[in-house]
């Protein structure tokens, strides 16, 4: 697992919180410097994208495909600027690529492209397709008996799509106990708040009831995180594992923070500064 | 502020639905993005955002039909298509079911969203659709006009509609009949077909290029792409000798395809095709995109000049 064994859960705790600050630094200035893209749904991913990838998952940012390290699906793909940041500064390509994003010929699309971006394991963008993708991988690993884990991370809106509960059903039944999903449950879609738009609640209720092991948590507690994470990747019970990530919109920064239209729009030059204050705590 | 093309679709169902109970809108999540919150507002009991759930909407919109309503189903082109095509296949148009499908941000307009929403294949695979209609307008008048000439017809449509932006290209009292095009310039030459808020300004412009170089280019709006206007293509290809099709859409399938099927089979002649050659989409602006897929007027204008040189 990671090297960070050596030292104690607060101070993995601690730097994986200042980790996460930077992630959602470099998402506010990609998505500036590009004039579109997706902030909220980044934002409320940063903390535990960040323990994934600073603690969790076991990958080669040298060797982007190896054929042993975790896989993650970003399902809901409009989020990727959260995972570019990840990646970048995990050494998968050059910092400076950050500021291409959305541009022509970029390595990084308005949504994620495996042929595209190392260290992207699915082209998503289309929502409701990765989990089943997911289900695919972790299939292939239990049939070559080699134990890498497989993530995904689907949206709260993006449980409304069936196929969803197609791949919920398929996971559970095939006994996936090295997949383990985490919803990004920011109570917010397109059109306005998940309770009023297509309420899915009890999340929980419903994956239980698919069979799975499910746990809720504050999806911006980074000790809950890394804890449950942790955990998860650990269990082997022949169950999938849900984690349903309680976050908020936009978490991070205040104006953003729970409202609908940061969905899908880039910050003006005065929002940007104000966001990168509030960031970087000045 | 100018009005979208989105604004001219919500206003018209708006206000088709002042006098009509059976008009319903239905969305997938992206009522923001269409346009049709004026609707829900006006009338909250004839609305249905059933979330990011696109064949549920089609298949939800073809059970309301099956009642009576005239349900309007909207989300991107690529989703709208893509994501639901058994659904309006069967539910929809096998059914003989009255669902107004419509696909938003065509072809290029997708822009920095890139490929995975940049749809150049809905129409290819809403022709393979048997008796369904399949319009783009080009403009706002003919967008409203063409709105409420599918809530008349009695039966399915696809519905291409650009999203952001607005153009003019008729006056307010043009008349529109589905199936029939609009030659906007005659010529004698080639004949350019458009269709499209993004291809039909262009083929405008071609015209007047091919007119420098001492080219009389005829420019049709084929806002009807199924059924296609054959007695216009047919009379226009004897005209001219040569057509050269504008799509903002693969050139096999869409418009391209359908003009070549109707020229192979009834009067072979020369023809050109500008549109996405077998290639996905990609992220960019516009302005670099129109370029990236050689759909600009000049493009149009060389392979006019191309196509005539066969002759
Ligand atoms: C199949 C599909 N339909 C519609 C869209 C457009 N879209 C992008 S994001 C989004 C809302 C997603 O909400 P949620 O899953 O809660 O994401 P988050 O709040 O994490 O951003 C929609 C409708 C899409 N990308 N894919
Ligand atoms: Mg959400």
């Amino acid at each position: 697992m990671s090297t960070s064994l050596a030292i104690g859960l607060d101070e993995r705790v601690s730097q994986l919180e200042d980790t996460a600050r930077m992630v959602r630094i470099n998402i506010i200035d990609m998505i500036h410097t590009a004039q579109s893209g997706h902030p909220g749904g980044a934002l409320s991913a940063a903390d535990f994208m960040t323990a994934l990838y600073f603690d969790i998952l076991d990958i080669r940012p040298e060797e982007p495909r190896w054929v042993d390290r975790d896989r993650l699906i970003l399902s809901k793909g409009h989020a990727c600027p959260v995972w570019y940041a990840c990646l970048a500064m995990k050494g998968f390509f050059p910092m400076k690529e950050l500021k291409t994003l959305r541009k022509f010929e970029s390595i990084l699309q308005g949504h994620p492209d495996m042929n595209k971006t190392p260290g992207v394991d699915m082209t998503t963008g289309s929502l409701g397709q990765g989990l089943s993708a997911a289900v695919g991988m972790a299939l292939e690993g239990k049939m070559t008996g080699r134990d890498f884990s497989v993530f995904a991370v689907v949206g709260d809106g993006e449980l409304n799509e069936g196929q969803i509960w197609e791949a919920a059903a398929s996971a559970a039944m095939y006994e996936l106990d090295n997949l383990v999903l985490i919803v990004d449950a920011n109570r917010l879609q397109m059109d306005g708040h998940t309770c009023d738009v297509m309420n899915m609640e009890p999340i929980d209720a419903k994956f239980e009831a698919f069979n799975w092991e499910v746990h809720s948590l504050d999806g911006h507690d980074m000790r809950q995180v890394l804890t449950a994470l942790e955990q998860a990747k650990r269990q082997k019970d022949g169950k999938p594992v849900c984690i349903i990530a309680r976050t908020v919109k936009g978490k991070g920064v205040s104006f953003m923070e729970d409202v609908r239209v940061w969905h899908g729009k880039a910050p003006n030059d005065r929002e940007y500064e104000r966001a990168m204050k509030e960031l970087k705590g000045e | 502020m100018a009005k979208d093309m989105r604004d001219v679709y919500a206003q018209t169902l708006v206000d088709l639905a002042e006098n009509d109970d059976r008009i319903c809108v239905l969305e997938a999540d992206l009522m923001n993005a269409t346009g049709t919150k004026v609707f829900k507002q006006r009338f909250p009991e004839r609305m249905f955002d059933v979330g990011v759930a696109e064949a549920n909407m089609v298949g939800v919109a073809s059970g309301l039909s099956a009642e009576g309503k005239i349900p309007f189903a909207a989300s991107f082109g690529t989703f709208a298509s893509r994501r639901t095509f058994d659904q309006f296949f069967l539910s929809a148009n096998y059914a003989q079911l009255n669902v107004k499908l419509v696909g938003t941000d065509p072809g290029i307009t997708a822009q920095f969203n890139g490929g995975t929403h940049m749809p150049f294949e809905d129409i290819g695979m809403m022709r393979l659709v048997p008796n369904l209609v399949i319009i783009e307008p080009s403009d706002l008048v003919s967008c409203e006009a063409l709105i409420r000439a599918a809530a008349a017809h009695q039966g399915s449509m696809y519905i291409r509609m650009h999203r952001k932006g607005s153009n003019t290209i008729y006056d307010e009292n043009e008349q529109f009949e589905l199936g029939k095009g609009k030659v906007l310039v005659d010529g004698t030459d080639v004949t350019l077909i458009a269709a499209g808020f993004v291809m039909v300004p262009e083929a405008l412009k071609a015209a007047e290029i091919l007119k420098k170089e001492g080219i009389s280019a005829a420019v049709i709006d084929m806002h009807t792409i199924k059924p296609l206007d054959n007695e216009l293509v047919l009379a226009y290809a004897k005209k001219t000798g040569a057509i050269v099709t504008c799509e903002n859409h693969q050139v096999t399938g869409g418009l391209g395809g359908a003009v070549a099927e109707l020229l192979t089979a009834e009067y072979p002649a020369l023809l050109g095709r500008i549109g996405a050659q077998d290639m996905f989409g990609q992220v960019g602006t516009q302005d670099y995109l129109i370029k990236a897929y050689e759909m600009t007027a000049e493009d149009i204008a060389q392979k006019a000049m191309a196509t005539i040189s066969k002759k």
